[in-house]
């Protein structure tokens, strides 16, 4: 029998095989250098290293992504769409140890133009609807969020601080950040406050914008979350532009989902074609990943039940004739756990003893 | 919509009795809590859509960042020390203090030597000498931080200060202040979205009494 998880991870495949993506495999280990040298892709997690046999510093894989990008080609003027389902390795936060993830997601790499880019945004959202909860689909764009902290022309740290505080939706933050810094500017407080359905906020957005050359951003923003609504709604889409992902790395639109019932984003991605210029590549990009792992809460209800049915027998006991025994009750589609001595705590539906039976 | 329940973790003590009368004044009573001698640790109004939990003040943080609590109050302390991925709603401007560096009142800072550090905060006081570029040795201490540059454990202290009475009591003061801390609303970031319209109202109605 397939786990939910399991069967969660064959639906997301089919989707995106639906879709022309193929499947892309990697090694577990890579050479630690082209993650030091994007560090901060990961949003400052830590790396598991180890040195192999030739004292090379490796890495157990912390990220698809740029595995994926490292091994795409460049020049050849093709758009490459590929999927994964890998496990990555982190050092967990707070305490120290090492944490295993399962990562479901894809990759469109080449020339992204508008239909790429809706194809992928629209895949997320269907990612999230596989698990039929409620669910909702984030937008934002760090084109514009970038656009309107270079305005203020303030120094790097405090980008960063502004930057912290958008992602924490905190007003008084960026506020009292500003006032220090001489500035009553409330451009980004209007930008996080935008809240509601995507066709109305973009009319909200589209007036904090005002006169600003956002153009560019603002009709993909547009053209995007027309695209997206105008289907079967699948899941709610929203603008909120305190999704952030690193500026350094992200510059179009990048997005987060949620799922009802788990606390945490479960998908998140974007548009990184500085992260490609950065890998030395010159081709566009857009993905997303899914953390498989969190999905286990909402699906993993364990069975009331260790089995339906304890066979108990003993050394006495003829064992061709338990044997017989137990595929008879099975039958191909009871589950039957044959045993000398039941183990304590287990809990059965119903409890077989071989000589009673056999009598 | 109606129907849902806002789970609040309150730090447990002082700041945590007035954030229940500032949440309490907001229109989100709960008699439960009131209750005199109560062995409860949970408490319902189903009412008005709440129910509140004590928790230790630095354990506020972990149950909304893990939807555990939708929403509770934190001192900027502790969200400075664990960086939770939560949203920061709201300055509460209540248990203002100031995170600062202590010292001994003959304490002069040599920069020719590692600056040993004693505090209860080490990511804050990490960074904050960091972004300085001073090599210090930090003494992770769990209470009685003003012992340590007495004994002559270490040269500072980072910790909160309030008044600054027990500091002067030790012959200890200020000698830097490293960030203004006060009490902030945060907020669980699924929830948010999934509770959103009972969240807006409940922090709307509390901002309007800061």
């Amino acid at each position: 029998m397939l786990k939910n998880s399991e069967i969660a991870i064959l639906k997301l495949r089919s989707l995106y095989e639906s879709r022309g993506y193929t499947h892309f495999k990697m090694s577990k280990f890579e050479e630690y250098d082209i993650y030091a040298a994007n560090k901060d892709f990961l949003g400052g997690e830590s790396i598991v290293t180890f040195t192999d046999a030739n004292g090379r510093l490796m890495a157990l894989k912390p990220d698809v992504t740029m595995s994926i990008i490292k091994n795409t080609k460049d020049g050849d003027g093709l758009t490459e769409k590929l999927y994964y389902n890998e496990n990555v390795y982190r050092v967990s936060k707070g305490y120290l140890g090492l944490r295993e993830i399962m990562q479901s997601g894809l990759e469109c790499i080449g020339d992204i133009d508008l239909y790429n880019t809706c194809e992928v945004i629209s895949l997320a959202a269907k990612s999230l609807c596989i698990f039929e909860r409620e669910c909702i689909l984030d937008i934002s764009h760090m084109g514009i969020v970038s656009y309107l902290i270079d305005e203020l022309s303030v120094p790097d740290d405090i980008k960063k601080q502004l930057i912290k505080c958008i992602a924490e939706k905190n007003v008084h933050g960026i506020r009292s950040i500003l006032s220090e810094n001489g500035s009553k500017d409330e451009t980004l407080v209007e930008l996080v406050s935008l809240e509601g359905n995507a066709e109305e906020s973009f009319e909200e957005l589209k007036k904090i914008c005002g006169a600003r050359p956002l153009h560019q951003a603002l009709s993909e923003l547009e053209s995007v979350i027309k695209i997206l609504t105008a289907g079967e709604s699948l899941a709610k889409i929203r603008l909120d532009f305190s999704v952030v992902q690193d500026m350094s790395y992200y510059n179009g639109i990048v997005f987060q989902g949620f799922i009802n019932g788990i606390p945490e984003k479960v998908l998140s991605g974007g548009r990184y074609d500085l992260l490609m210029k950065r890998i030395g590549k010159s081709k566009s990009a857009i993905g997303f990943g899914v953390n498989v792992d969190l999905l286990e809460d909402i699906f993993e209800c364990s069975s009331e039940f260790d089995a339906d049915i304890a066979l108990m027998y003993s050394d006495s006991d003829d064992t061709a004739k338990v044997f017989k025994l137990a595929d008879e009750l099975s039958n191909g589609e009871k589950s039957v756990r044959v045993t000398k001595k039941l183990p304590q705590r287990a809990k059965y539906k119903q409890v077989i003893k071989f000589c009673e039976h056999n009598q | 919509m109606n129907s849902q329940i806002i789970n609040i973790a309150l730090p447990k003590g002082r700041l945590g009795e007035k954030v229940l009368k500032m949440f309490e004044d907001s229109g989100f009573s709960c008699e439960e809590i009131h209750e005199p001698n109560t062995r409860k640790l949970i408490f319902k109004n189903p009412e008005a859509g709440v129910c509140y939990f004590w928790v230790k003040p630095s354990d506020v943080a972990i149950y909304v960042e893990r939807g555990a609590a939708d929403i509770g109050v934190a001192g900027k302390d502790i969200l400075l020390e664990y960086s939770p991925d939560v949203y920061e709603l709201l300055d509460l401007n209540i248990g203002k203090c100031r995170m600062c560096v202590a010292a001994k009142k003959d304490f002069r800072d040599s920069h020719d030597k590692t600056l040993k550090v004693a505090t209860k905060f080490p990511a804050i006081a990490g960074e904050y000498y960091q972004s300085k570029s001073r090599n210090i040795d930090i003494i992770k201490l769990n209470g009685s931080i003003e012992l340590a540059p007495i004994l002559g454990l270490s040269d500072v202290i980072v910790d909160i200060v309030e008044t600054g009475t027990t500091l002067k009591e030790n012959n200890l003061e200020v000698y830097e202040t490293i960030v203004p801390i006060s009490a902030r609303l945060i907020a669980n970031k699924a929830s948010t979205k999934f509770k959103q319209e009972k969240i807006a109202v409940l922090v709307s109605e509390i901002q309007k009494r800061i």
